[in-house]
């Protein structure tokens, strides 16, 4: 190969997505063999992890602008993918399709969410923040509105809402881990973090990033494959995604005879749940159609507003490729996203149906607690039958299990070989450890270039900023590990407030700082802090005293009041205030046409 | 370096650009999904019309809008002089 590594771009992941298969084929091949299952689950996350290790220490850099944004030479198709592999976590991976199993219609608008909120991206900010060449969200907001005020602000935001965000990953990475290596969840948190780490720590946002586009890789393999598979199995052909409408109907015509939603657990069983909402059916209440619509926004004005995701647009060479590199995102979200239901129904169905041989609702419970897959993971906690009525049949209300296992153990469920298993985990590792890194970069950065550099100690050398960033990482890295070994939180619960946390105190201030020149510091000040401290005091309102939720927003939808009272209080007190200075007013305009320099220099 | 009047011409467009995008977006982020109930009385590709537009429908006339209105800001750009 000749030249550099970026114009070899195509050749190496073609490369690299051509070893990943061979390498899945070995897999098989050692099944045949006879070699165990858990020796596979071991041999696939561990090298896995060992290629994502190698990419980190290739991308190591001591320049600034390559540890910050790649060096701005990223390719819009390639950003696609890394801020696919950025934003898809381990609860899209892991958590989506169960949360759409248990959860029903009500449940899409998490998908529905998390996919518009790349059109306000794409619309309202991305290509505006690449023209105006900041490192961090903060930097924008920092120099935007002036003064060491607002630029605070936004720090403290990004933190909470980031932070808030990683511990769930890192949670996801210890539970994989702990699975596939048959370790104890605390160590697996610290073996996941060590992971996450080796791939940012020495090259910052460039080997993040190429790290990123690997993960999205070995990601979206190991998503389609098992439902493409099942779904042949199943007689509903290769393209699933557009065929399971058939599936759709024969649940709502099962979940008749089976009762669902009219038979109900008699006793809760912890994190356990059983199945008690129909799949398809939307509910036609004022109240139903609200909350729907509410989560919608709080999540797209979330996706808009989290700096992990924003910061990765500023790595691609120019603005046109910016705002193509958010097309392509959303293409690579659009292909785990659309398929998440299909694998929530054929699981569903596979479980369900008594005319499949693996239907297991209305079999002899003795019979059940025989096969293979409920015995596993009713051992690892995961699954529970209770037989409440005694009648030794197992009924929908009897059947006990977490969101996670749609995910987990569906190529158990439906009899694929172990190597499916093996791929599974590996890409739930590689969807939980690309985003914690995006995460954890997206702190230490903020901190590092926007506390450290521009507030406390402006004349830091190059060296001495690069070093503050790595020990940051480090620090807070292992804060969100300690935290996640103290599994406060479910995965999913923690993520949907990162959303509400972001949009709270940033999507007005970020979105009017391009769309409004009037707005000004006090106004942005406002908006960051009331708005902030107004969608956490509701938080704690509902989530943690006696109040009764306002109009059905509840804790996952807080975000609603914050983004509600910043709007309001930037707007009211930027207009009390004189408007921003006529050089102020000149950059806004500058940052509107992609052509010309960037406001801020290229290394700054 | 543009004109004054050719930025101007810029911005008007790409805000105009901006306000189609948004009403789109708004119609099936928002609007479609309220009448998520009545859609599912029809079906389509053998789904009911509610889900299969929140599990799938949505999300691809997002992938699309995105495509054409990115296309149509590049037009704009390159029009009124001010592309990279």
């Amino acid at each position: 190969m000749n030249g550099r590594f970026i114009d070899n771009l195509s050749k190496v992941y073609g490369l690299y997505t051509g070893g990943f298969l061979i390498f899945i084929g070995l897999m098989a091949g050692l099944e045949q063999l006879g070699v165990s299952a858990a020796t596979l689950g071991i041999l696939f996350v561990s090298f896995t992890i060992l290629i994502y290790a190698a990419i980190g220490w290739i991308s190591r850099t001591m320049q600034v602008d390559e540890y910050y944004v790649a060096g701005r030479e990223v390719p819009a198709f390639y950003n696609g993918m890394a801020t696919a592999a950025d934003w898809m976590s381990g609860a899209s991976f892991v958590a989506m399709a169960g949360g759409v199993y248990f959860g029903g219609y009500s449940y899409l608008a998490f998908i529905v969410g998390w996919t518009g909120g790349y059109v306000l991206v794409n619309s309202l900010l991305a290509p505006y923040l690449r023209k105006f060449g900041c490192y961090t969200v903060p930097d924008f907001i920092g120099t935007r509105y002036g003064g060491n005020v607002a630029r605070l602000l936004a720090v403290i935001v990004l933190v909470v809402a980031s932070f808030t965000y990683v511990t769930a990953q890192i949670n996801a990475t210890g539970t994989i881990a702990a699975r596939a290596l048959q370790i104890p969840f605390e160590l697996g948190v610290w073996f996941g973090l060590l992971g996450i780490l080796l791939c940012s720590m020495l090259g910052g946002m460039r080997a993040v990033t190429w790290t990123q586009v690997a993960q999205y890789i070995v990601l979206i393999i190991a998503y389609l494959v098992p439902v493409v598979w099942m779904s042949n199995a199943q007689g509903f052909g290769a393209v699933p995604q557009i065929s399971y409408g058939a599936a759709v109907d024969r649940i709502t015509e099962l979940e008749a005879l089976h009762g669902v939603g009219t038979l109900l657990p008699e006793a809760p069983q912890g994190g356990l749940r059983a199945l008690t909402t129909a799949h398809a059916a939307a509910s036609d209440s004022a109240l139903a159609s609200w909350k729907f619509v509410t989560l919608v926004l709080v999540l797209m004005a979330g996706t808009a507003s989290l700096p992990h995701i924003l910061m990765r647009y500023f790595t691609t060479p120019s603005v046109r490729a910016a705002r193509r590199s958010v097309v392509w995102s959303l293409f690579f979200i659009f292909l785990l996203y659309f398929t998440a239901p299909a694998l929530a129904t054929f699981t569903k169905l596979q479980i369900m149906d008594p005319a499949l041989a693996t239907g297991i609702i209305g079999r002899p419970v003795a019979d059940v607690m025989a096969i293979d897959w409920i015995q596993q993971w009713s051992n690892v906690g995961f699954l529970k039958i209770v037989d409440s009525n005694r009648d030794g049949l197992l009924q929908i209300n009897e059947f006990f299990m977490r969101g996670d296992i749609v995910v987990l153990a569906t190529p158990e469920i439906a009899g694929l070989p172990y190597v499916i298993s093996g791929l599974v985990a590996a890409g739930g590792m590689a969807a939980a450890m690309s985003t914690a890194d995006g995460l954890l970069l997206a702190i230490a950065n903020a901190l590092s270039h926007d506390l450290y550099y521009k507030i406390i100690d402006p004349d830091a050398d190059t060296r001495t900023r690069l070093i503050v960033a790595r020990v940051l990482l480090v620090v807070i890295g292992a804060g969100g590990a300690f935290i996640a070994s103290l599994q406060l939180s479910n995965i999913l619960g923690a993520v949907a407030w990162a959303f509400s946390f972001a949009c709270s105190g940033l999507f007005f201030p970020l979105v009017l700082g391009v769309w409004w020149k009037r707005a000004n510091r006090q106004g942005a000040i406002a908006g960051m802090g009331l708005g902030f401290a107004a969608g956490t005091y509701y938080l704690y309102l509902v989530r943690f005293t006696d109040m009764q939720p306002w109009l059905g927003l509840d804790h996952l939808r807080f975000g609603i009041v914050g983004m509600a009272v910043s709007l309001v209080s930037m707007v009211v007190v930027s207009l009390l205030t004189p408007e921003p200075d006529e050089e102020t007013q000149a950059m806004v305009d500058k940052i509107r046409i992609p052509s010309g320099k960037s406001i801020l220099a290229g290394t700054h | 370096m543009a004109t004054k009047k050719m930025r101007q011409m810029h911005w008007q467009r790409t805000r105009n650009l901006t306000f189609i995008t948004l009403g789109i977006w708004f119609v099936f982020a928002f609007l479609i999904h309220w009448f998520g109930a009545q859609l599912n009385q029809a079906s389509f590709l053998g789904f009911p019309l509610g889900f299969y537009m929140a599990a799938q429908g949505s999300p691809l006339i997002f992938v699309l809008l995105l495509m054409w209105s990115t296309y149509r800001q590049e037009k704009i750009d390159e029009e009124c002089g001010v592309a990279e």
